[in-house]
């Protein structure tokens, strides 16, 4: 196929603090359930001052993979790979070879495998081992998600990772829908992973002093920062004509994509960088700031953040941003990195499709800094024709992705 | 001055985004053009070299504000370091 084409989603994956399977994270969602907790997966976490996070509880990787093959995967391939098969089962496609040269692999994370980094520093630094385990290498690449999902699902086209921090996710899925929009690919498995609750790496988001103690409250007075989650999420994006032509389920449609960079602060947003994704995002989709109901916010819960994207969606969408329903699902569901933006898609688009938009939890009152709609507490019905999902990095990398309702 | 304070000296002086020779005990942080990252590095500069734990979180903390004066920084580092030693 070639040109242009309309992208649909026809598959869609998830592995979230609030279960392992796209059902039971939309459930979580629209019953505003929180998935976080006490922190359990570092050995050592009683020396750390962060005690919360939102993990993926009881995963145990044996139900999805055998020994042999779980030696090769750090914990975030084995999300994605989770994911993945989800989404593709969802779709009903199979990969035969002409499909599957033709289908791209695009995964996003924030920076791969950082249990087996962890891992094996311990085994060398502190235990004093000579040698670390054969595949650690191959464990902790960036690109081992997409790598392992390319091949756990027999996908031989187009196969990467991209790295933008927690806009990974909405980079990739962003670049996987222009190339099958573009007709350089009939199909792509995209989304991101990220597995980042380890010692070393919670002590590093320690230093960075963001971290809320306790819990996340995104655009809330009284917030205190974010909490870390992890997981995966992965999506089928194909052409309109395909899946009509094999009578798929169509859950949406990606109708839009803006990427910008700040350029200034390192880890402070930017407002400038924010609109001009968001409007990017609109203006790829061919629409108007009022065909928009929805934004699923980046509302980490720091205070710089929100602040900084309220503004941004004033100057975006002017008055009508008044009239958005905002939320940030971070809130249920912690600051999955690299996955976030992914994770972020699925609830947008099932928001769009089910006319529910799911809350900004641990909302306590009104900042004065923070003065639009955030769906506090409580899901919400709303129809929806179009949403947005944003997506702004530590680096000032910003990427944007606008979804509209299946019809 | 104290030990403590030439060494709070030393370390917003590497830290200050002004051009302004010499850091003293009656200069204002804001004036001293630290940024949000400035600070939280020289928080932990100070934590690391008086071996102490200052609480700080940078969404509901601000330094640069709370603080502001040098001289400040320098009384609370000792207040802290004297509740180490007693």
């Amino acid at each position: 196929m070639t040109g242009v084409h309309r992208v649909v989603v026809t598959g869609l994956g998830a592995v979230s603090p609030l279960g392992h399977t796209v059902a039971s994270y939309w459930d979580g969602l629209k019953r505003g359930n929180s998935g976080l907790g006490p922190i359990t997966l570092t050995p050592a976490n009683d020396e750390l001052t962060q005690k919360v996070a939102a993990e993926v509880k009881d995963f145990e990787p044996l139900k999805y993979f055998a020994e042999r093959q779980l030696s090769t995967l750090d914990r975030v391939s084995q999300f994605a790979v989770v994911a993945a098969r989800e989404a593709v089962a969802q779709s009903g496609l199979s990969f035969d070879m002409a499909l599957s040269v033709r289908t791209a692999t695009i995964v996003g994370t924030g920076v791969g495998g950082q249990t087996t980094l962890d891992e094996s520093f311990r085994r060398v630094y502190l235990e004093k081992r000579t040698r670390v385990f054969p595949l650690t290498i191959p464990k902790l690449m960036a690109n081992a998600p997409a790598s392992q999902v390319s091949m756990d699902c027999g996908l031989r086209g187009p196969a990467f990772g991209v790295v933008s921090a927690c806009a990974s996710a909405t980079h990739a899925i962003g670049l996987a829908f222009h190339m099958v929009r573009g007709g350089m690919v009939d199909c792509a498995v995209t989304g991101g992973a990220e597995a980042c609750i380890t010692f070393g790496t919670l002590r590093g988001w320690e230093a960075m002093r963001v971290m809320s103690p306790d819990v996340c409250r995104p655009f809330s007075k009284g917030r205190m920062g974010l909490v870390l989650g992890e997981g995966a999420a992965m999506m089928v994006l194909e052409p309109l004509e395909r899946a009509r032509a094999r009578a798929a389920n169509i859950l949406g449609e990606i109708v839009g994509f803006g990427m910008s960079a700040d350029a200034a602060d390192l880890t402070a947003p930017d407002l400038g960088g924010m609109v001009r994704a968001m409007q990017g995002a609109l203006d790829d989709a061919k629409l108007n700031p009022a065909d928009i109901q929805y934004i699923n916010a980046h509302g980490t819960g720091t205070a710089a953040n929100d602040e900084t994207e309220t503004r941004a969606l004033h100057q975006t969408f002017g008055p009508h941003a008044q009239r958005l329903a905002i939320s940030s699902t971070k809130s249920m569901v912690g600051h999955a990195l690299g996955a976030a933006g992914g994770l972020e898609l699925v609830a947008t688009l099932l928001a769009v499709r089910d006319g529910i938009v799911p809350p900004t939890i641990g909302y306590l009152e009104r900042d004065p800094a923070c003065d639009l709609d955030y769906v506090p507490n409580e899901a919400r019905a709303v129809a929806i024709d179009a949403a947005v999902s944003n997506s702004f990095a530590f680096g000032g990398l910003n990427a944007v992705l606008a979804v509209k309702k299946f019809s | 001055m104290s030990d403590v304070a030439g060494d709070v000296i030393a370390i917003i002086a590497k830290k200050k985004r002004v051009d302004k020779p010499t850091v003293e005990l009656s200069d204002r942080l804001l004036d001293l053009g630290l940024e949000s990252l400035d600070a939280v590095e020289m928080i932990f500069d100070l934590e690391e070299k008086f071996d102490i734990q200052i609480p700080y979180n940078a969404n509901t903390n601000n330094p640069r504000t709370e603080f502001e004066t040098v001289g400040d920084v320098v009384a609370a580092v000792e207040k802290l370091v004297a509740q180490k030693t007693s």
